[in-house]
């Protein structure tokens, strides 16, 4: 097991290359860089190309490339162009943010997800099977930005019992009330994805010839419950797996709705500012989640299902 | 009741009681929500264009030479700042002398100096000095391209040198804001760590600094223009961005004023007791028109019909009166508007006779791409604004093609010639303007300020406002100089150089609980003598 999560994780960094590579080179390809976009509309051209020189973006593209990622190797993304703060710190900030939203957010989609999906699928051809897959499907299918905006409106705005937006300060519990609605919103993708793919792998299992043995030979409903529930993890954690590196992306736009500082936010403002090192440094972080997080459900998988380590 | 149902109704209860006593208020605290994505830098060298000048600009530091916010009846002018009298040396008008104010003291307690502010301009304008900003300065730096030198002359005067004779030097030296250079070394020498306990000489002192999520100011007690030391106790602003969230933070009662509300939640607003306010200030919204060869907007007749064309009026109604229309890069009630022979109005048949006089008509439509953008400072609401002019312009015989850019690819493009890659091939481009100071008007339309040397995109080569704005920028006298200007602005209206929209008038949506704020007609705004009742 050790070899393979070993193995797994030197295999992460040429993907890790890549991804660094692909951001330097699509940022080379939109038109501005940080410069322009720092000075006031009337900078003159020497200006901005002398500040240019002191960034070192009057350098060749390999070059530039090449510097960050010397500097990127020894754990320093360098500083924010614009708020001069260095990008490890402002990424730790963002990712812990969105960390906050991310996680009750998981627990909350997973586990009513996993309920619905199996709830449905027992009563398959039942009108909860129906009701329990409609709401799925809206999990899926609402723009959550949307959903947002009218949770926003009926407990902010009308009500007046939850926060519009922010953070908030101080402690956990003072903390709470600003989490509820983003962490209600950002539950919905989850919640509909995994319900829907319980339901399906569920079904399949179940018109499987083991399941109709199992029952033949007179096994109570739990324990068939716990094996079908067993060949149904894999896929199912393959997708919380990836659905959680969504999560901790952050999603743009609930953090714009909510303006939440993490790291959706940041993303969105180092697009919109070409602020490169923190732009790359943020998505390398991500990058690097990304894959510990399919690391962590390969090995996951291979322990519920010994056919995976062989 | 299940053990399960019991619980999740405990925890609901819980949530909500948490979420009434989570926003708080405190007394005499004013919580601002600003349109900027990031708090604005607090080091003294705001970015964030105007707003960051607004909010964590003027209120926390002083220029030599200050905004006047006090006459609110007309155009923001000058006061007097750091400096109490500047004048330039009638006999060698390059040479300005400004007389500097005795017994102010930064915020961490430490006397303003001749010394101190001789290092303040060391932080801006020389590469070679251990205080030198790399990462800020050119933000001051581009607004003062004419600064020569800066001497001391002695410990109560500064004299500043520009490369020629230039009369409204003190209204750009209201850029170079004075921080403290006890507090720069206290902080380790970095300007970095400046930003997060900065101290100036303004009315407010930065308490908090939280990137990404706001800054808390508080009182300056020992303000030395003590008609200007605030009525609030504390001031906290807060980046948000999207307008909806500005709106509902609002409504809910977490912030006690919003910029720029969304025009169509006013009339909504308005009937739930909230207050709006409305000021013109110096703020265009046009389109800058290429007159280069390849643009149609080369012949006079069509951007005459351009201007006739359009439904200011009905813009206007669409943006629920946050604006007024725009005949002129002036405004009409501003001392430099002139008199131009032609006004603007909503005339389509004029319009379309104009047309037919340049070669056009309904089959032959004028053809035209035009770059707008999705967002950005001063902006108004590019989309709908635009969108709403496009058919105004359909039914003169335009035909208008769009090119959607971001604020960013919008900046790149203006800062080259129309026919340069970056501008995308485009005729023209609408990007909100100041007219602020008198050096505005040259940056956009004299003849040697055409990009790479200035603001002038359009490329506009008239000799008569060339004439007009040199003769301006030699004249000492006030009145004379706006009577200069006012020639330049009458000949770019009667040209039509631009197509002049609107002035937007800088809405913001208060709670009934903040009093005393007068808006000056400005793009900064005094905080001093607001109120926060309870």
């Amino acid at each position: 097991m050790f070899l393979f999560a070993t193995r797994r994780l030197f295999q992460a960094l040429p993907i890790l290359l890549g991804v660094s590579l692909v951001v330097f080179g699509l940022l080379q390809i939109v038109p501005g860089n940080p410069i322009d976009l720092l000075l006031p509309p009337e900078a003159s051209p020497d200006m901005i190309a002398q500040m240019k020189a002191e960034f070192g973006f009057d350098k060749p593209l390999y070059i530039q490339y090449f510097n960050w990622l010397l500097r990127a190797l020894s754990g320093n993304f360098g500083n924010s162009i614009f708020s001069g703060q260095p990008v490890n710190a402002e990424v730790a900030v963002a990712l812990k943010n969105t960390l906050y939203l991310a996680l009750p957010a998981a627990v909350l989609g997973f586990s009513l997800g996993i309920l619905l999906g199996m709830l449905a699928a027992f009563n398959s051809g039942h009108w909860l099977d129906k009701l329990f897959s409609a709401l799925a499907i809206a999990g899926v299918s609402l723009p959550h930005y949307w959903f947002a905006i009218i949770m926003v409106v009926i407990f902010s705005v009308t009500l007046n019992v939850l926060p519009a937006q922010g953070m908030g300060e101080g402690s956990l519990a003072e903390q709470i009330p600003f989490l509820i609605l983003p962490v209600i919103t950002l539950s919905l993708i989850p919640m509909g994805v995994v319900a829907r793919l319980v339901r399906a792998t569920v079904l399949d299992i179940r018109s499987q010839d083991f399941v109709g043995a199992l029952e033949a030979k007179g096994l109570g409903k739990r324990r068939i419950l716990y094996h079908v529930a067993k060949n149904a993890a894999p896929p199912v954690l393959a997708i919380m797996g990836l659905q959680f590196g969504y999560l901790l992306g952050g999603s743009i736009l609930v953090e714009t709705v909510f303006n939440w500082p993490g790291s959706g936010n940041l993303l969105n403002l180092a697009i919109f500012r070409r602020d490169i090192p923190v732009l790359q440094g943020t998505i390398l972080v991500l990058a690097f989640f990304f894959v510990l997080l399919n690391l962590a459900v390969d090995i996951a998988q291979a322990m519920i299902d010994p056919r995976i380590r062989r | 009741m299940s053990r399960f149902t019991k619980f999740a109704f405990v925890a609901a209860l819980a949530a909500v009681g948490l979420g009434l006593s989570g926003p708080s208020v405190q007394a005499q605290t004013l919580r601002i929500a600003m349109t900027a994505s990031d708090i604005p830098t607090v080091g003294g060298i705001p970015d964030n264009g105007s707003e960051g000048y607004r909010f964590t600009g003027f209120p926390v530091y002083d220029a030599l030479v200050n905004w006047d916010f006090s006459k609110t009846d007309q155009p923001a002018d000058l006061t007097p700042g750091l400096a109490t009298e500047w004048k330039a040396d009638p006999e060698e008008p390059r040479k300005w002398i400004f007389k500097l104010r005795k017994g102010v003291k930064f915020h961490d307690g430490t006397d303003f100096t001749a010394d101190a502010a001789m290092w303040n301009f060391d932080r801006i304008f020389n590469d070679k000095a251990a205080n030198y900003d790399s990462a800020q300065a050119a933000i001051v730096r581009v607004s003062l391209p004419m600064l020569e030198k800066y001497e001391k002359l002695d410990d109560d005067t500064l004299v500043l040198w520009t490369k020629k004779p230039f009369s409204p030097f003190p209204y750009l030296i209201t850029r170079v804001l004075f921080v403290s250079p006890t507090q720069f070394a206290k902080v380790g020498g970095k300007w970095v760590d400046f930003g997060k306990q900065p101290a100036g000489t303004g009315p407010f002192k930065v308490t908090k600094v939280t990137q990404r999520v706001s800054i808390e100011m508080a009182r300056n007690e020992d303000y030395w223009d003590k008609a200007r030391v605030p009525k609030l106790e504390k001031l906290v602003l807060v980046p948000m961005p999207e307008a909806t969230t500005r709106l509902a933070a609002l409504r809910s009662g977490q912030v006690d004023w919003i910029e720029v509300p969304p025009p169509d939640a006013i009339p909504s607003l308005k009937s739930a007791g909230f207050q709006i306010s409305l000021k013109p200030y110096p703020h265009l919204w046009p389109w800058v028109l290429s007159v280069a060869d390849n643009s149609p907007f080369k012949d006079k007749r069509v951007r005459q019909a351009l201007n006739y064309a359009i439904d200011r009026d009905g813009l206007v109604a669409l943006l629920n009166g946050t604006a007024k229309p725009a005949t002129g890069f002036y405004d009409p009630t501003y001392p430099a508007f002139g008199k131009p022979k032609t006004t603007y109005n909503f005339d389509p048949a004029k319009a379309k006779a104009l047309l037919k006089e340049a070669g056009f008509g309904p089959d032959k439509p004028v053809k035209a791409k035009i770059m707008i953008s999705t967002s950005g400072s001063g902006q108004m609401m590019p989309i709908p604004m635009n969108e709403f002019l496009q058919q105004n312009l359909k039914e003169a015989g335009f035909d208008i093609e769009y090119n959607v850019v971001d604020w960013g690819t919008m900046l790149v493009a203006f800062r080259n010639p129309p026919t340069a890659a970056m501008s995308q091939g485009s005729h023209a481009v609408n990007i909100s303007l100041p007219f602020s100071d008198p050096t505005n008007i040259y940056r956009f339309f004299h003849s040697s300020a055409m990009p790479p040397n200035g603001s002038n995109w359009g490329v506009t080569n008239d000799p008569i406002v060339d004439k007009a704005l040199d003769e301006a920028f030699n004249t000492f006298d006030p009145a004379k100089r706006d009577e200069l200007l006012g020639k330049a602005n009458a000949q770019i209206v009667d040209e039509a150089y631009w197509l002049f929209i609107v002035h937007d008038l800088n809405p913001r949506a208060m709670t009934a609980k903040v009093k005393g704020f007068v808006p000056a007609q400005s793009w900064f705004q005094d905080l001093t003598q607001v109120t926060v009742v309870k």
